[in-house]
């Protein structure tokens, strides 16, 4: 029985144009030009409880407003939804008690209020009991480091401190799903991988269901066993993130460092993408050499540094992936 | 030069978009007006007293009161006073552009735009309507037109000196309460100056309120004769020239008190 | 304690509130100061036209403070907890309200609790003075109803002024801009109670009694306070059921507020 259950949701927004210039101005005084944007065409799946999904796609692609559909503060022109038994945006008072939604770009906090003044201000709101309440609350202090944090009114705070404070705050009355809206974005490298640690964590040992929105492939590729791949408003890929890779191609980099800036590095079944100076690139397909076979090969004719095999970045993937569909 | 007439034109073109806001811009203005002289009217009707100003007159100031409201230094750009909020101001400073003109351009197109949308509709519908007359003369027009000018850069040094203010945050907020409440008394706008008890008329006509409101209004239905337009003038200029001056001091001391405290 | 229902909920807000304003005092009693000058030019205004003109269809200078004192005090309350509502363009169009929406409270509630603008005291204040110094002035028959008329007025007019306001607020769901328009019945409505509702035209008149009933927390309740309801053709049990209507173009103006949140989430933001 899915936790998370949406089938063929489709949203339509109507835009009004700005027309440029002075004249446009004076036009737009009389008559407005609206345009129709189709944010969600048919989009369908299912999540069970304890999965970590990654929801990626580009901006405009409708990650935002299937988050906002599946928080039930949006209605869907069709299709169904159903989250823990209940359609969101007819129950909202009682769907969202029982989720977690954390935006990157916005924080849930009260601006000027320290840390734990805000915690206890939502304990209040969201009804939770005393032990229930200081219980989680010193866990999730103890997982997210915030105990340095306590009286600092949010305002004061670093984006990364402010990031691991959400994301507690958004946990405070343990809800099962969690809905992260691009939490790495703009943060450090540290606090990157400690709010990645953490979603890991909060995932496996406590198995809350989490649907992670986000840019950054780095995040996929350390958090997701599943990618929803969603573009112009259309489910592209939906499945782990090798099958995701392996849908578009098999093929693997070589990047070898040579001692010096040498000649041509060429070989029949390696194709040279890019060079940088004693940086060569290369592409080449494990089903017609083997990269043991291959290293061994061009380690015998060029002087060799340093070589190490990769993945083609997903970005690319993504991006192959949409001229597949042909948009 | 250029620069500054580009600012003006751009956010001119900028608020000329607001079309919803300019209509109901109209609609509260026209209200406001139809409250007025319906309250005036009933003062006029209660006394057979001879006034300094007649009951005609009054509808007619009255009118030109909600026309060209938007140009009263009532209400500040919100985009300064966001950036004086946060301190992203000091990055105006590093513009090579003279930060007291452009605030001055942008208070020009800020009241600029927002009479023009408003005023030429109210000042029809007022004309057919409402009771709103045409100058007696050629001259009196003629005189009008100029102070309004001059109104309009009354005005923006005016709301140059309130934006100024906010630098000082605490005192900032007061002035930028108190400053708009003495404007609209002292400026003629809820009632006419010549309405006010007898001896305040000196005060009154020596501060430079009354030519935001009062005195182009006057010059344009005849009530101050077009030969003294000249008068009015020297005055709306000297108070500008010494409103500037004070602006642009006040700004340096600010902005110098900024830079040392970091916002 | 533990699990704080609703008006619980709403005082924890407004100690909030108060608490981060008192922080910064001298800001506080500045914005006071000035919001008091502010309202008394205002008054100083009627003043002056009283000074020149002698009286208004019969009503004199201390009779019009009475209409002045009463509105402005229901007007400065109301402008007072109403500071949530006021913001509310502000909030959708950054997305904040999206926030409220996901939190398992009312958004009257939320929004009530964003802010108790303690400023206000200022306009409060003269308001209570101008009134102190009519009844002083007037020599009203004060009986025990008439009193409790005197209150229930200014609670309809609080009532009233709040519907105004989650009224204008509600019109953010469908255009940010034109919301100017509301203050030609917040402050206008302010500014028209402040004198006797016989001056204006009829068309006028039906305007502010029936559909906002402006007239049924303010000058009706007056006229009978001041014991002017038989001379100015309005049945006396009108006066002193009027400042109900407050309470009704409330209730009304929450149900339009859920309508418009209905509204706010079949088309985003």
């Amino acid at each position: 029985m899915p936790q998370i259950a949406v089938e063929n949701l489709v949203k339509t927004f109507r835009v009004s144009e700005r027309v440029p210039g002075t004249w446009g101005a004076v036009r737009g005084l009389v008559a407005r030009k609206y345009r129709e944007a189709h944010a969600l065409e048919d989009i369908s799946f299912s999540i069970e409880p304890g999965e970590l999904v990654g929801y990626v796609g580009p901006n405009g692609a409708g990650k935002s407003t299937t988050i906002k559909v599946l928080s039930g503060i949006l209605v869907p022109d069709s299709g169904r939804c159903e989250i823990l038994d209940r359609v969101p945006w007819k129950d909202r008072v009682a769907h969202v008690r029982d989720i977690g939604v954390v935006f990157g770009q916005r924080t849930q906090l009260w601006w000027d209020l320290p840390v734990i003044e805000s915690f206890d201000l939502l304990k209040d709101i969201y009804r939770i009991p005393d032990k229930a309440y200081y219980q989680t609350r010193e866990e999730l202090i103890y997982l997210l480091d915030l105990k340095p944090l306590f009286d600092t009114p949010v305002r004061q705070l670093s984006l990364g401190q402010r990031m691991r404070c959400d994301l507690a705050a958004s946990l405070l009355h343990s809800p099962p799903i969690l809905f992260l809206d691009e939490p790495t974005i703009g943060l450090d490298a540290i606090s990157k991988l400690s709010v990645r640690a953490f979603i890991r964590r909060l995932n496996r040992e406590r198995g809350v269901t989490v649907i992670l929105t986000t840019h950054d492939m780095d995040d996929i590729e350390a958090l997701c066993t599943r990618v929803i791949l969603i573009g112009q408003g259309r489910i592209l890929s939906d499945g782990t993130l090798d099958d995701l890779r392996a849908s578009v191609t098999t093929e693997r980099r070589l990047i070898v460092d040579l001692m010096e800036e040498d000649g041509d590095v060429t070989d029949p079944d390696a194709e040279v993408i890019n060079r940088e100076g004693t940086r060569i690139h290369l592409r080449f397909y494990p089903d017609r050499i083997s990269p043991a076979n291959l290293i061994g090969r061009i380690a015998s004719k060029h002087a060799v540094r340093d070589l190490f095999v990769e993945n083609p970045p997903i970005e690319e993937i993504i991006a192959s992936l949409y001229k597949k569909v042909g948009r | 030069m250029r620069a500054y007439w580009a600012i003006i034109s751009a956010r001119f073109r900028m608020l000329l978009q607001y079309r919803a806001a300019a209509m109901a811009g109209l609609t509260t203005q026209i209200f406001w007006g139809i409250i007025r002289v319906m309250i005036f009217s009933a003062f006029y009707a209660s006394s057979s007293t001879r006034q300094p100003m007649s009951h005609s007159e009054v509808i007619t100031y009255i009118w030109l009161g909600q026309a060209f409201f938007a140009m009263l230094p009532w209400s500040l750009d919100s985009d300064i006073r966001e950036m004086i909020r946060s301190g992203t101001v000091v990055y105006e400073l590093l513009r090579p552009l003279d930060l007291y003109t452009t605030w001055f351009c942008r208070a020009i197109a800020m009241r600029g735009a927002s009479t023009a949308l408003r005023a030429v509709p109210i000042f029809v519908v007022a004309g057919i309507f409402f009771g709103l007359r045409p100058p007696p003369a050629i001259g009196a027009g003629i005189g009008w037109a100029f102070a309004m000018l001059g109104a309009l850069m009354l005005g923006a040094a005016i709301t140059n000196l309130i934006t100024i203010s906010l630098l000082w945050t605490i005192s900032g907020q007061g002035m930028a309460r108190l400053m708009p409440a003495c404007v609209w008394v002292l400026s003629g706008s809820i009632i006419p100056l010549p309405l006010f008890p007898d001896w305040a008329q000196a005060t009154l006509n020596f501060l430079p309120f009354r030519d935001l409101v009062d005195t182009p209004y006057r010059l344009y239905m005849g009530h101050i004769p077009p030969q003294y337009a000249i008068y009015v003038l020297a005055h709306q200029a000297v108070w500008t020239a010494a409103l500037v001056l004070l602006g642009r001091w006040l700004l340096a001391r600010g902005t110098r008190r900024l830079v040392v405290h970091g916002g | 304690m533990n699990r704080p229902g609703p008006v619980r909920l709403y005082f924890r807000y407004i100690g909030i509130s108060i608490r981060s304003q008192m922080q910064y005092k001298a800001s506080f009693v500045m914005m006071s100061v000035g919001n008091m000058i502010l309202s008394g030019t205002e008054f100083v205004a009627i003043w002056a036209l009283f000074d020149r003109f002698r009286s208004l269809h019969g009503w004199t200078l201390p009779e019009a403070a009475l209409l002045y004192g009463l509105i402005n005090i229901a007007f400065a309350l109301s402008q007072s907890m109403a500071r949530g509502f006021d913001m509310f363009a502000g909030m959708v169009k950054s997305g904040e309200f999206d926030r409220i929406l996901l939190r398992p409270r009312g958004t009257i509630l939320q929004l009530l609790g964003q802010d108790l603008e303690l400023s206000r005291i200022g306009r409060l204040a003269q308001a209570l003075v101008v009134l102190i110094w009519a009844i002083a002035v007037l020599k009203i028959a004060w009986t025990p109803g008439r009193v409790v008329l005197m209150i229930a007025s200014a609670a309809g007019g609080i009532f009233f002024f709040s519907g105004l306001y989650v009224l204008q607020a509600t019109m953010a769901f469908w255009t940010i801009e034109s919301l100017e328009i509301w203050n030609t019945l917040t402050d206008g409505g302010k500014e028209t109670a402040q004198y006797p509702l016989s001056i204006y035209r009829p068309w006028f008149r039906r305007f502010f009694t029936m559909v906002v009933p402006l007239a049924c927390v303010n000058y009706f309740p007056t006229l009978a306070i001041l014991g002017k309801a038989g001379s100015s053709g309005i049945p006396e049990f009108v006066c002193w059921l009027a400042p109900g209507a407050g309470l009704i173009f409330l209730l009304v103006s929450l149900r339009v507020w859920r309508i418009g949140v209905r509204h706010y989430c079949s088309t985003g933001s």
